[in-house]
C-alpha cells in the first residue's frame, strides 16, 4: 500500500484539547470496540488448535457446523477472503480479527446473520474479480504457482458454479477429458472469468481465436464446437 | 442623349457602304484562285476603312459604336448564312470535310480582317461595356449558326467514319482530320469542352464499339497468341493515330478505351482458352507469346492478376503431378521388393524427384525472368506455388528429408558442377517450410565412412545455405565439416604416435574420427563388450588423445564403426567388411563353435533389438556366415548359432550390410523439442525489445523471426506464450487483455 506524504495541510481530524462529549464518545466507542474484540478473540480461542496457535482444519470444521455452513461451501471461502487469510485451512488470530471485525460479528448468531451481506458484497463486480483471483491464490501451497486440474475443477464449481453454471459444467468436463494440461495457471484462471463475462454461451459466436485468449480456451472452444 | 447631325449620318452611311463593298471584295477574293496576290492588293486599301471607322466612332461614341459593332456582327452572319452554309450543303463525306476546313480558314481570315477594320471598337468601345470581343463575336456567330447542325451532326460522324476506314486498312487524309478537330478546339475559346463533348466523346464511343465488335469475332476465331498479336498491332496503330492527328490528351483516353475492349473485357475467356490459353503456352514454353501477354496486360489496371493466378495454378499443378508420380512409384515399388532393395530404389526415386523439382524451379524462374520481366508479383506466385507442393510428404517421407537425401547424393557424386547444383538446391530449399528438420536429417546423413575429398563440396553447400538462411542455421553443420577437416591431421598424428611408441601399437590398423558433441546428431552410445583385440585399440587411442588434449572425454559410438575381418572358410579365405557390432559378434565364434542367443547377448552386452539386427544380418540375409538353428526367417531367443565354415561367395571381398535403425522418428522429435526452445527464445527476445506489445503483433513478429528456419504453428506460439506467462516472463496488461508486458 502506498503512503502519500503530505507536506502541508491537516492530516487528521482536529483534536480538541479539552475533555468533553467527544472524548466521552471516543472512549465509549473505543470501549465498545475493545469489548467486541474481546468477544472475537474469545470466539477464536474456542476453535484454536493450541499446538499451532491458530484455527486449524478441525477448528474450521466445527466452526462451520455451528454456523450451519458446509466447510466446502463458497461462503467459507468468502469469509476467508474477508479475512485475507493466507493459508487454506488455517486462520490466524490477526486474520480472524480482521474478518470478523469488518463484519461486526462477534458471536455465532451475528456471523450467521451477516452471511447474506457478505455474499452480496462479494458478488459486486468490483469485489468479485478480486475474490475470484483470491480464491486461486488461496488454494496454492507454499512453492506452487499452479493448481492441478482436478482441484481447479472443484474450485471453479465452488466459486463460479452459481454464476455461470453452464460454462463451468462444460469447462470442467473438458478439463477432465483433455490430456494436454495437467495444471492451470493464474492467467488461465483469470481468463476463464473474462471468458464467461464476454463470450456468448453456448453459441460461442463472438469468440475470436486470433485474440490473446490462452490456448487452453482456444482448445476448449474447438472441443465445444465439435460436440 | 447625343445629337446627330446630318454630317455624322452621312459619314456613317459612307463608312457602312465602304465596308460592305470592301467586304464583298474580300469574299470574292477568297472564292477566287489568286488569293494571296489579290489580298496583297486589297490590303493597301484597308487603311481607308480603318480610318473611316475611326473617325466615325471617335466623334460620336455610343451610337456609332454600337452601330458599328452590330454591323460587324451582321456582316459575319451574312457571310455564314450566305456563303459558308451554302457551300457546305452541297457536299458529303470527305469532300464535305475538305470544304468545311477551307471555309473555316476563310472565315477566320474574314474575322481577322474585319477585326482590323473595326479595331477602334476593340480598344475603346468593348472594354468598357462588357461585351464580347470581336474575335469572340466571330466565334459566337459561327457556333450559333453552324455548330449544332454542321459540326456535331455531320462533321463529327464524317470524321469518325474516316477513322474507322483507316482502321480497316484504307489510307486516309490525316491532315484533314487534324484540321477538323482543330476547329472544335478553336471554337472552344481556350476550353476543351466542345472538343471533348462533341468530337472526342463520340469518337471514343465509336472506337469502343468498333473494337468490341472486332474482339467478339477474334475471340471465337483466334487462338490466344493470335489474338494477342492482333491486339498489339491495334494498340500500336491507335497510339500512332492519337499522336498524329488528335489532341494530345485524347491519345491516352483512346488507348485506354481500346485496351479495355481488347484486353480487359475478354481477359478471362482469352487466357483460360483450353488449347491455346496461358497454361498451354506455359506448357509448350512459348516464351515470346508469354512475353507479349505480359507486356500488353501490364498496361491495364490489375491485368496481371489473373495471369499470376494462372501461372501459380500451373506451377502448382505440375509440381503436384511430380509429387503424385513419386508417391505412386514409391508405393508400387514397396509392394514388389524386399526391404533393402526397396531402400535403394526408394532413394533413387527420391533423388529423381528432387532433380525434377529443381528442373521445374529453373524453368519457372526462367519464365519469370524472360517473360514476366522479373515482376515481383510473379516471384510471389512462384514461391506460393512451390510452397504448396514442396511441403507435401511423399508417403511417409517429409520434403525436408527428401532434400537431405538429395544433398547427400550430390555431395557424393563426382563429375558435376557442384556450385550450380547447390545454388539450385538452395533456391528450392527456400520454399521448404521445415528448414530445421532438413538440417537435422542432413546432419544425420553425413556418413562417416565416406571420406573422399568432398570437403570442399560440403563447404560450398554450407556457404550457400548460410547465405540464404543465416549463420545460426548452419553453425552445427559447419561444426561437422570442421571435424572432418581436422580428422585427417589427427589421423596422421595418431599414426606417428603409434610408430614412435612400438608398445602402443595395437597390432590392428585403426582409424578414428572424433566428433564434437553438439555439432553432430546425438548417436546412441552403447556398452558393447569389445573383443580384446579391439579393446586394445580403444585404449591406445585414448592414450594418444589424452596426450594431445586435456579435459576432454571420449564416448565411443561403436554402432557407426566398420571392421575389415579375414574369415577363414573352408572353400576359401574371404575378406568381410562389417559393422563393429557384427565383427564383435563374429569374433565370439573364435572361442566357441556354437552359441545360443542368450549367450551371445550376454557376451556382447547389447539390447535385444540390436542383437536381433546383428544376428539377422549374419544368418538370415544374403550372406549366411552363421548357421541358425532352427533355420527360420526370424531371430528368436531360443535360437542357436554356429560358425558356417562352408560359407563362400563368388567374390573374395564382401560387404555384409547391417540395416540401420530408423532414426527418423527420433530426428523429428528432436526437432520438435528444439522448436519449442526456439519459439520461447523468440518470444522473450521480442518482448524484451518492445516491453509492451499487442497479441497480434507479437504473433506476426514471431512468425517473421522464425520463418527463416521453419513455419511456426500458431498454436505452438500461443502455447509457449501461455507457458511463459506461467513462468512469469510475461504478464497481461491490466487494462487490455490483448496486450502483453515484459517482466524484467
Amino acid at each position: 500500500m502506498r503512503r502519500s506524504t503530505r507536506k502541508s495541510g491537516s492530516a487528521a481530524a482536529p483534536v480538541s484539547s479539552s475533555p468533553g462529549v467527544s472524548d466521552l464518545f471516543r472512549s465509549a466507542t473505543s470501549k465498545a470496540v475493545s469489548k467486541e474484540m474481546e468477544r472475537v478473540d474469545q470466539l477464536f480461542h474456542t476453535y484454536v488448535d493450541k499446538s499451532l496457535g491458530m484455527v486449524g482444519p478441525e477448528g474450521i470444521e466445527s466452526f462451520c457446523s455451528e454456523i450451519g455452513v458446509h466447510h466446502t461451501d463458497v461462503r467459507i471461502l468468502m469469509l476467508a477472503w474477508k479475512m485475507k487469510a493466507e493459508k487454506q485451512g488455517y486462520f490466524t488470530l490477526e486474520e480472524w480479527r480482521r474478518g470478523l471485525m469488518a463484519l461486526h460479528a462477534d458471536t455465532i448468531i451475528k456471523i450467521k446473520k451477516r452471511m447474506p451481506d457478505l455474499e452480496r458484497e462479494v458478488t459486486r463486480p468490483t469485489n468479485f474479480l478480486d475474490f475470484y483471483a483470491y480464491s486461486f491464490r488461496y488454494c496454492l501451497t507454499e512453492k506452487q504457482k499452479n493448481i492441478d486440474v482436478e482441484s481447479a475443477c472443484a474450485l471453479l464449481t465452488v466459486v463460479l458454479g452459481f454464476r455461470f453454471p453452464l460454462q463451468v459444467e462444460k469447462f470442467t468436463e473438458y478439463l477432465n477429458r483433455q490430456q494436454d494440461y495437467k495444471v492451470i495457471n493464474m492467467d488461465q484462471w483469470m481468463s476463464f472469468l473474462r471468458f464467461c463475462n464476454e463470450i456468448n454461451f453456448p453459441s460461442l459466436d463472438n469468440y475470436d481465436a486470433d485474440l490473446a485468449w490462452p490456448l487452453i480456451l482456444d482448445n476448449f472452444v474447438e472441443w465445444m464446437r465439435e460436440q | 442623349m447625343e445629337t446627330h447631325n446630318t454630317e455624322d449620318v452621312t459619314l456613317m452611311e459612307e463608312v457602312v457602304t465602304m465596308m460592305m463593298e470592301a467586304f464583298k471584295e474580300l469574299c470574292s477574293i477568297l472564292e477566287g484562285n489568286q488569293i494571296s496576290k489579290d489580298l496583297f492588293n486589297f490590303e493597301k486599301s484597308t487603311w481607308r476603312l480603318y480610318s473611316g471607322v475611326y473617325s466615325l466612332c471617335r466623334v460620336n461614341s455610343n451610337l456609332c459604336n454600337s452601330m458599328m459593332y452590330s454591323t460587324y456582327g451582321d456582316l459575319l452572319k451574312e457571310y455564314i448564312h450566305g456563303t459558308l452554309l451554302q457551300s457546305l450543303r452541297l457536299k458529303q463525306g470527305e469532300f464535305f470535310l475538305k470544304e468545311l476546313v477551307t471555309r473555316w480558314a476563310h472565315y477566320k481570315l474574314i474575322v481577322g480582317w474585319l477585326s482590323n477594320f473595326f479595331g477602334y471598337l476593340e480598344r475603346q468601345y468593348i472594354p468598357g461595356n462588357s461585351i464580347p470581343t470581336l474575335s469572340d463575336v466571330g466565334i459566337n456567330c459561327f457556333t450559333h449558326m453552324v455548330y449544332g447542325q454542321i459540326m456535331c451532326a455531320i462533321a463529327s460522324p464524317a470524321v469518325i467514319s474516316l477513322i474507322d476506314k483507316e482502321r480497316d486498312g484504307m489510307k486516309i487524309d490525316r491532315t484533314l482530320v487534324m484540321r477538323v478537330f482543330r476547329i472544335f478546339v478553336e471554337l472552344g475559346k481556350g476550353s476543351m469542352d466542345l472538343y471533348e463533348k462533341d468530337f472526342e466523346k463520340p469518337m471514343l464511343d465509336d472506337a469502343r464499339d468498333y473494337y468490341s465488335r472486332k474482339a467478339s469475332i477474334w475471340i471465337s476465331e483466334c487462338s490466344c497468341p493470335e489474338f494477342m498479336a492482333k491486339v498489339e498491332e491495334c494498340l500500336i496503330g491507335e497510339e500512332k493515330r492519337g499522336r498524329c492527328y488528335m489532341y494530345h490528351t485524347t491519345e491516352k483516353k483512346l488507348v485506354s478505351r481500346v485496351e479495355n475492349e481488347l484486353l480487359v473485357v475478354h481477359e478471362t475467356e482469352l487466357l483460360e482458352k483450353e488449347s491455346s490459353g496461358l497454361k498451354s503456352l506455359l506448357r509448350d514454353n512459348k516464351v515470346d507469346d508469354l512475353a507479349r501477354i505480359y507486356r500488353l496486360f501490364s498496361r491495364v489496371h490489375d491485368g496481371l492478376k489473373l495471369i499470376s493466378i494462372l501461372f501459380k495454378e500451373h506451377v502448382t499443378c505440375e509440381g503436384m503431378a511430380l509429387v503424385k508420380q513419386a508417391g505412386d512409384h514409391e508405393s508400387s515399388k514397396k509392394v514388389e521388393n524386399k526391404d533393402h532393395v526397396a531402400a535403394g530404389l526408394l532413394q533413387e526415386a527420391q533423388v529423381l524427384l528432387i532433380g525434377r523439382f529443381i528442373e521445374l524451379h529453373d524453368k519457372c524462374l526462367g519464365y519469370v525472368k524472360d517473360c514476366f520481366q522479373n515482376d515481383s508479383l510473379f516471384f510471389r506466385a512462384l514461391k506460393e506455388a512451390f510452397e504448396v507442393f514442396c511441403n507435401k510428404s511423399i508417403t511417409a517421407t517429409s520434403p525436408a528429408e527428401l532434400l537431405a537425401v538429395y544433398c547427400d547424393f550430390i555431395l557424393k557424386r563426382g563429375g558435376i558442377d557442384h556450385g550450380t547444383t547447390f545454388e539450385q538446391v538452395v533456391k528450392l530449399f527456400t520454399h521448404v517450410n521445415e528448414k530445421d528438420l532438413f538440417a537435422e536429417f542432413h546432419r544425420a546423413r553425413r556418413l562417416l565412412f565416406d571420406k573422399n575429398d568432398s570437403d570442399e563440396h560440403e563447404k560450398c553447400l554450407m556457404a550457400k545455405l548460410k547465405q540464404h538462411c543465416g549463420g545460426l542455421f548452419t553453425s552445427k553443420m559447419e561444426g561437422m565439416v570442421t571435424d572432418l577437416t581436422i580428422f585427417r591431421d589427427m589421423q596422421k598424428s595418431f599414426e606417428e604416435f603409434i610408430q614412435s611408441n612400438s608398445e602402443a601399437n595395437p597390432g590392428i590398423d585403426l582409424t578414428v574420427t572424433v566428433l564434437t558433441t553438439g555439432a553432430w546428431p546425438s548417436y546412441k552410445t552403447c556398452n558393447l563388450n569389445l573383443p580384446p583385440e579391439m579393446l586394445r585399440c580403444v585404449e591406445v587411442f585414448e592414450e594418444f588423445y589424452r596426450s594431445r588434449t586435456k579435459r576432454r572425454r571420449l564416448s565411443w559410438v561403436y554402432s557407426l564403426g566398420t571392421c575389415k575381418i579375414i574369415g577363414h572358410f573352408e572353400p576359401k579365405t574371404m575378406e568381410l567388411l562389417l559393422n563393429t557390432f557384427q565383427a564383435a559378434a563374429l569374433l565370439l565364434f573364435n572361442s566357441s563353435d556354437r552359441m545360443s542367443y542368450s549367450e551371445i547377448k550376454d557376451q556382447l552386452g547389447l539390447t535385444d533389438e540390436d542383437v536381433n539386427r546383428v544376428l539377422h544380418s549374419l544368418s538370415c540375409a544374403k550372406y549366411k556366415i552363421l548357421n541358425k538353428e532352427p533355420d527360420s526367417e526370424n531371430i528368436s531367443e531360443t535360437d542357436y548359432f554356429s560358425f558356417n565354415s562352408k560359407f563362400t561367395d563368388r567374390m573374395r571381398r564382401i560387404k555384409v550390410p547391417l540395416p540401420q535403425v530408423d532414426e527418423r522418428k527420433k530426428v523429428v522429435e528432436g526437432v520438435a523439442k528444439d522448436r519449442r526452445y526456439a519459439v520461447d527464445a523468440a518470444i522473450v527476445r521480442i518482448m524484451k525489445h518492445h516491453k509492451v506489445l499487442g497479441h497480434q503483433q507479437l504473433m506476426s513478429e514471431c512468425d517473421e523471426y522464425l520463418g527463416r528456419i521453419f513455419k511456426p504453428d500458431f498454436k505452438l506460439i500461443k502455447k509457449r506464450i501461455e507457458d511463459l506467462i506461467g513462468r512469469e516472463y510475461l504478464e497481461r496488461d491490466a487494462n487490455d487483455s490483448n496486450v502483453y508486458r515484459y517482466i524484467a
